[in-house]
């Protein structure tokens, strides 16, 4: 098993600081629409780095993690009254709560399997979410729910899109810093240990269930506060957002960024919606649209990082110096 | 003295075959007491079910005093087990440092907290560094464990379980694999942790064996069919037929 890229080295600390200055001074320079456009960027990032902490980190492969994500999305939404907006003060902590109490409660059953079982069941339960939110007309249905006003802040207004851009980026920053800090805390070493050997941990005295029931509702809750903004955004919230193909995306960014550092899994989010939008704009050539086939080129694209770059994009930057400390 | 640990009547079944049947040990505070016999004897089944990886069929098993039979490898491993692999079993990508240290976090109760440099902890580094003593291992401690010698990985496994402090050891072929110098130098490892130990070898190098043991209990297809001090084993006729015989 190989390890993680947990310490980022000093030139891909340079890239992960000019990237957040860049996205500080992004709408100076963007129109609103682009703001608006990176402001869901960073929230699809922040829900990537929750799933990070349970994928890249402690090792489970969680393919329901949309779940959370949607079911924090529809608590603000039945908490916004029809008529006017309701306070960001306790609706978002209460949302994020939420998620984490309906992580802690699916990850009681799931947490306990392992491997390919692992990945069958957070599927079937963020299935069954799905599914009670799509056939129950009381859940808003098929057709989801319409979030009227975004919550209000009382300092700020976030129906400016540039207040909302910055809060965004507040918490992309506060969610990275706090997932950093876990990492290297002795529960982080913890979750990292069982990823590596479980069965070790067992044996050297550590209930790994409850470590692992722990990450599960943490990432639960981050997920959430990420479908919060979501809903927030969006000004509506349906139940694809808890769907399958939600799940897969997430993975497929901290797969594609690099697993098990949180910078990878920004990284990884920002370029997956990248691609997916330059795809989906590819012409048309005689009959064949190619734009329209955007889930084929993003397939073969993952293939082809996971081929190459096993360790994502992060990973390649890293490769030059792990191979000058090997040589000494 | 003190006894730490007696197994009584232990079996384990797998289907029809009893890997271990009717096998009672038991581990003295330092002493050492170790169990021979040829491959698929049980030697492992046994190592396994005194530390809870496996459950046993029938039989009991006491240590320090309480009822352990059926906890779970961790409960019995915060109850004073410690046990090493016959195949090492650490973790890889973590430096050797890192391995010791994540071992004697297992004992603090600081494990959870979510907001503090796991390395700040004064008392679990302290822990961790006379591990890695112990087992001569601090030149090494910046290595990464995937990359040190086998016979490095071997004391890592030591190192790690004597981290958790525990009173009784099992240790399930230490040897293994070793060159000679190499295992030499745990020979002197385990003479030096014995006092304050109780522990059982498990052990193919009969050299090591004589040599460390007080104690020897010999198994053959899941049972014992000698037990007791390394002189009686030696001039044990049945013993001879089964297992130090074809040796020789």
């Amino acid at each position: 098993m190989k390890a993680n890229l947990e310490t980022l080295p000093r030139a891909l600390q340079a890239v992960v600081a000019l990237g957040l200055f860049a996205l500080a001074v992004f709408p100076l320079f963007g129109t609103d629409f682009y703001a608006q456009m990176v402001a869901r960027m960073m929230i699809l990032a922040i829900f990537a780095m929750s799933l990070d902490l349970l994928l890249g980190v402690t090792g489970l492969v969680s393919l329901g993690h949309a779940a959370f994500f949607g079911l924090a999305g529809y608590a603000l939404a039945f908490l916004t009254p029809a008529g006017e907006a309701v306070s960001l003060w306790w609706t978002l902590p209460l949302a994020a709560a939420a998620a984490g109490l309906a992580a802690l409660i699916i990850g009681f059953f799931v947490v306990r399997t392992h491997g390919i079982y692992f990945i069958m069941v957070t599927m079937a339960f963020a299935q069954m979410v799905f599914f009670l939110f799509f056939d129950n007309k009381v859940l808003g249905g098929s057709d989801g729910i319409y979030v009227n006003f975004k919550p209000s802040a009382g300092l700020f207004d976030l129906d400016n899109k540039l207040v909302f851009y910055y809060f965004t980026l507040a918490m992309l920053l506060l969610v990275y810093a706090f997932l950093r800090r876990v990492l290297f805390s002795p529960f982080g070493r913890v979750l990292a240990g069982i990823r590596i050997n479980e069965h070790r941990m067992r044996a050297i005295g550590y209930s790994t269930f409850g470590y692992k029931l722990a990450a599960f509702s943490l990432a639960g809750a981050l997920a959430g506060l990420a479908g919060y903004l979501w809903a927030a955004q969006s000004g509506f919230v349906n139940p694809e957002l808890m769907g399958f193909q939600m799940s897969a995306h997430a993975m497929m960014m901290v797969i594609l960024g690099g697993m098990g550092n949180f910078a990878g899994a920004i990284i990884g989010a920002f370029a997956f919606e990248y691609l997916l939008e330059w795809f989906k704009d590819l012409p048309a050539i005689g009959a064949v649209h190619l734009g329209k086939h955007w889930q084929l080129w993003m397939g073969l694209f993952i293939v082809l990082v996971v081929v190459f770059a096993p360790r994502g994009l992060l990973g390649l930057a890293e490769r030059r110096p792990r191979k000058a400390t090997s040589d000494d | 003295m003190t006894e730490l640990l007696r197994a009584v009547g232990l079996t384990k079944r797998f289907g029809g075959l009893a890997a271990v049947s009717e096998v009672s040990i038991d581990l003295w505070q330092g002493r050492i007491h170790a169990v021979i016999g040829p491959n698929g004897a049980g030697k492992s089944t046994l190592t396994n079910l005194l530390s809870g990886d496996l459950a046993p069929t029938s039989g009991a098993i006491m240590l320090a005093g309480h009822d352990v039979t059926g906890w779970s490898p961790e409960r019995i491993s915060r109850a004073g087990l410690g046990r090493s692999y016959q195949k090492t079993n650490i973790f890889h990508p973590f430096t050797v440092w890192e391995n010791v240290r994540l071992a004697a976090q297992s004992r603090r109760p600081h494990p959870a907290r979510w907001l503090q440099l796991a390395s700040s902890f004064v008392d679990t580094n302290e822990r961790a560094g006379e591990a890695l003593e112990l087992a001569g291992l601090t030149q090494r401690r910046d290595a990464i464990a995937g990359t040190i010698s086998h016979g490095e990985q071997r004391q890592l496994e030591i190192a790690m379980t004597l981290a958790t402090g525990p009173r009784v050891l099992l240790l399930d072929e230490p040897l293994a694999g070793m060159g000679h110098a190499e295992a030499e130098r745990m020979v002197e490892l385990l003479l030096k942790i014995k006092p304050g130990h109780a522990m059982m070898l498990v052990e193919h190098d009969m050299d090591a064996v004589f040599t460390l043991a007080d104690q020897l209990t010999v198994m053959v297809n899941g049972q014992v069919i000698a037990s007791g001090t390394p002189a009686a084993i030696r001039e044990d006729a049945n013993v001879q037929s089964a297992y130090l015989g074809e040796e020789a």
